[in-house]
């Protein structure tokens, strides 16, 4: 019943590819799936298509190791491990079969879990890369500790592909629980939603908590009989069925569909609902992570996260004029070219991607 | 290699530099006698000794924002320093650069019980904030051995871990936003108050970079509930093997321990001996198992865990009927270093970490090194981890004898890269390790290190020579080894 994953190295002649783009100083769009475009802005560049490089490397599952070419997709990965009863508890988007790993670290892009198992970067334990030379460079590894040179491996979460391009990539895995199920609390407002999980989930073996229509859904993980105590002490009812967490991890529920922008906002958990801000809130993530439909200006819902000491991204709907992601102090921005050119020092990878090229000249 | 002379002189500060510094701090916040500084000279690996310049003790964001300018500006290199016990020699001093002791801010800044989270500053010790924070029912997970004494500065600046780090993660999971006072003195929020931040992740890029990259000046850090239930059990074993081997076998049965650690024979006699734990003297080997969760899950899994120990072969299973025995189980575990300090004048403590499946491999790579150089070895592992820590025992008043002992320490490192694990699980490369790294890694890895320094510190002011080698050190010392079956920098000259 082994799920083969076809294997397929195409790193050499990555590498070469991008050797030459470096000499040449042309850009290049680094593109798997492509089911994350609206994470950034598009690149105007040529393609450098990675699908291609696919398969796993290796897995042990006594390990709890994983290790797999940029190019293999989410979905089978997942249906490898589930074979050995293990999963990616950072429980990443999927997109219709078309998300790849490289894309999902390369996002850092995590579902629901997040904030109980952690997100796509805590699970990184080593990558394999091209930096912006076209050279070949491996850092961290296949082993759970390892502080061994910075932590490249991890900064390249999130980094959507500008500081290199990941060809092989070692994740933690972990033995999926044995019973699940979904509670559905009545709540008449976020505030008491959020009330209640600051004051009630530290006993609970939550793994997805989320507010919406008047409802809070918690997910509660483990054995049997501590699924079933947790039950007992959250009260509220049992639901029917657990698809609502895969719709909402693939935006697929109701609210998505919606004309207006989405926003993403990033904030503590416990961060007040009280906004002037015109819109609608789901909140994911116990509160720390809420989609909010709004036509309400950039600004405005910019500072508000700031204040909140957190940012707010437009993934979906975007404005023209509007950035994807939040635009970072003036100091941060510098240091940030700085590590990029370290990296690419032509200006190859993914040009604009995370911030438009507006942002990144020189000063 | 040792460059573990004792520099008992140090270079002047320049003089515009010290009355600058004078104005800026008082008295008591600057140790400039040499008889003053001694208490400086090393940090937990005591093997290398050097006076710094000076010691500088500011007690606010503000001096040590002043401090690095005005460092800055006269080009005078600073070494961050916790509370010294790293075991790598990160925070070394050198007689040309400024020792920066984090050690005066030391105050837990707010607690915020809902969201889970604490604000401290770096010289905090690391147990003071599960202390702290313990009247909410909620704890710091990383729980380094030496987290009585080590701040949490230094955790981060290592990515420390702890027993419980094969459940809760590492440092670097377990924070969520720093403050960061670069080499020119500029400040920095990196992280944020919710779970991700816009940009790079550079708190994963800080975490581990032992004081090469800025002066972490505050620390959020996230905070856990404590479990309902905790549950300690500790399995005899005859052999190392079959002992190594049950820990893949829980891994395997689908249950991640908040704690699996392991010790060898001299380890538990040593530990034995030192605070009486009551652990079985003539084992070769046992396993300690820490399981936390709600009590009715529990029930459960220590019984399932019983069985399956029994099954790999352990002549013995004990379960702690109660939280003394629970931590009486746990004192022998960690005060395994200083037990095994007893034993010998000197202890070289290693820190390789190895896929589970290669441990009775690298076990016996490990006994046939300690043939060979005649030097006895006790083993403590973080198991669950695969985070080996061999303390070789030594006397360093035999001529010779350190410096066999650090051959034989890198030797063990190499057995650990060729097991497809790295040099250092948790203690970071420092000083010690700087060899090494040219092993672990190729020319373009180690320039892309180096790189990345130069984004932050474009003048290499901070803690200069440190965790990553320059090509010129590893061409010298790659002339004797070969990388993934290649020699190293084919292009440099060889002598
Ligand atoms: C008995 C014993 C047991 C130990 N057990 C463990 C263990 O279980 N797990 C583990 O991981 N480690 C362990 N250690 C190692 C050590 O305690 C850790 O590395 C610890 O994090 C060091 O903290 P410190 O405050 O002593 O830092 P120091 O030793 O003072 O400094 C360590 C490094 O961090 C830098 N640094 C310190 N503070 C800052 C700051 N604020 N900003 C920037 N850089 C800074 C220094 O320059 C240096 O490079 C043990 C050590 C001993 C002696």
């Amino acid at each position: 019943m082994n799920t083969k994953i076809a294997d397929q190295d195409l790193g050499a002649s990555l590498a070469e590819q991008v050797g030459v783009a470096a000499a040449e100083r042309r850009p290049l769009a680094i593109t798997a799936g492509n089911s994350k475009a609206f994470m950034g802005h598009p690149v105007d560049a040529d393609t450098l298509d990675i699908s291609g490089h696919s398969g796993v490397i290796s897995y042990q599952p006594d390990e709890l190791v994983v290790t797999v070419r940029a190019g293999t997709t989410v979905a089978e990965l997942q249906q490898l491990l589930i074979e050995h009863n293990q999963h990616l508890p950072f429980d990443p988007p999927h997109y219709d079969g078309r998300a790849t790993i490289g894309g999902t670290i390369g996002c850092n892009a995590s579902g629901p879990s997040r904030p109980y198992l952690g997100a796509a970067r805590d699970f990184v334990l080593g990558v394999t890369l091209i930096n912006g030379l076209g050279q070949t460079c491996r850092f961290g590894g296949e082993v759970m500790k390892n502080v061994a040179g910075y932590d490249v491996s991890r900064l390249m979460a999130g980094a959507m592909g500008t500081l290199g391009v990941l060809l092989d990539i070692s994740l933690k895995v972990l033995p999926k629980p044995g019973f699940e199920q979904t509670r559905i609390l009545k709540m008449p407002d976020a505030a008491s939603a959020l009330q209640w999980l600051g004051q009630q989930s530290g006993a609970l073996p939550l793994t997805a908590a989320c507010y919406t229509n008047q409802a809070l859904y918690l997910r509660l993980s483990g054995s049997k009989a501590g699924v079933s105590q947790a039950a007992q002490y959250s009260g509220g009812e049992s639901s029917a069925s657990d698809s609502f967490w895969e719709q909402l991890r693939e935006q697929q529920l109701g609210f998505f569909n919606d004309p207006r922008p989405l926003w993403r906002l990033s904030v503590a958990a416990m961060t007040g609902t009280d906004t002037d801000i015109p819109g609608d809130i789901l909140y994911d993530w116990g509160g720390a992570q809420r989609w909010f439909l709004s036509d309400a200006s950039a600004a405005d819902i910019r500072t508000w996260a700031g204040r909140h000491g957190g940012h707010a991204s437009c993934l979906r709907n975007r404005p023209t004029d509007v950035s994807v992601h939040q635009s970072l102090a003036p100091g941060l921005q510098t240091l940030h070219r700085s590590l990029q050119q370290s990296f690419d020092p032509h200006h190859i990878l993914n040009p604009g991607r995370l911030y438009p090229e507006s942002e990144h000249k020189q000063p | 290699m040792s460059e573990n002379s004792l520099t008992g002189s140090t270079i002047q500060a320049p003089a515009q530099l010290l009355a600058a510094l004078r104005q800026l701090l008082p008295a008591d916040a600057i140790v400039d006698q040499p008889e003053d500084l001694y208490p400086y000279e090393c940090d937990g690996l005591s093997a290398y000794r050097a006076l710094p310049m000076l010691v500088l003790l500011p007690d606010s964001v503000d001096q040590i924002k002043q401090i690095m300018r005005l460092c800055h500006q006269h080009q005078v290199p600073v070494i961050a320093r916790g509370a010294g016990t790293g075991l790598s020699g990160g925070a070394l001093p050198s007689p040309d650069a400024i020792l920066l002791s984090l050690a005066r801010l030391n105050s837990i800044l707010a607690i915020d019980p809902l969201n889970r989270t604490a604000r401290v500053q770096p010289g905090v010790r690391n147990l003071a904030i599960s202390e702290a924070v313990s009247q909410y029912g909620l704890y710091y997970a990383p729980d380094p051995s030496s987290q009585i004494a080590c701040t949490i500065g230094g955790n981060v600046a290592e990515n420390s871990g702890g027993v419980h780090c094969l459940k809760y993660g590492l440092t670097v999971h377990n924070i969520q936003q720093l403050t960061l006072i670069t080499a020119a003195g500029e400040e920095l929020t990196i992280g944020g108050r919710g779970l991700d931040a816009p940009g790079y992740d550079l708190l994963a890029l800080l975490t581990g970079s032992e004081g090469m990259l800025g002066i972490i000046v505050d620390i959020t850090v996230k905070l856990l509930p404590k479990p309902e239930d905790i549950r300690v059990l500790l399995a005899s074993f005859d052999s190392i093997t079959a002992c190594g081997a049950s820990v893949s076998q829980i891994i395997a049965a689908g249950i991640i321990p908040a704690g699996l650690e392991m010790m060898d024979q001299l380890a538990i006699e040593a530990a034995e001996a030192f605070v009486h734990a009551g652990y079985p003297a003539d084992a070769a080997a046992l396993l300690l198992c820490e399981l936390d969760g709600t009590t009715s899950e529990l029930d459960q899994q220590v019984e399932q865990l019983h069985q399956l120990l029994m099954q790999a072969g352990a002549t013995e299973v004990r379960i702690a009927k109660n939280s003394q025995e629970r931590e009486l189980f746990w004192k022998g575990r960690k005060a395994a270093f200083p037990a095994v300090g007893r034993l010998s004048p000197d202890y070289y403590c290693m820190d390789g970490t190895i896929p589970r499946h290669q441990l009775p491999a690298v076990l016996q790579g490990i006994s046939d090194l300690s043939r060979e150089y005649d030097l006895a070895v006790a083993n403590v592992f973080h198991a669950g981890d695969g985070n080996l820590h061999p303390l070789i025992l030594y006397d360093a008043n035999n001529p010779g004898e350190l410096e066999r002992t650090e051959e034989m320490g890198g030797r063990i490192l190499e057995l650990c890269i060729e097991a497809g694990g790295t040099i250092t699980g948790e203690h970071g490369v420092g000083i010690e390790k700087i060899n090494q790294m040219c092993v672990q890694f190729n020319e373009h890895e180690l320039t892309q290190f180096h790189a990345i320094k130069s984004a932050f510190d474009p003048h290499g002011l901070l803690n200069p020579g440190k965790a990553v080698p320059t090509l010129h050190r590893c061409a010298e010392f790659g002339a004797m080894h070969v990388h993934h079956g290649h020699t190293p920098h084919p292009e440099l000259e060889r002598f």
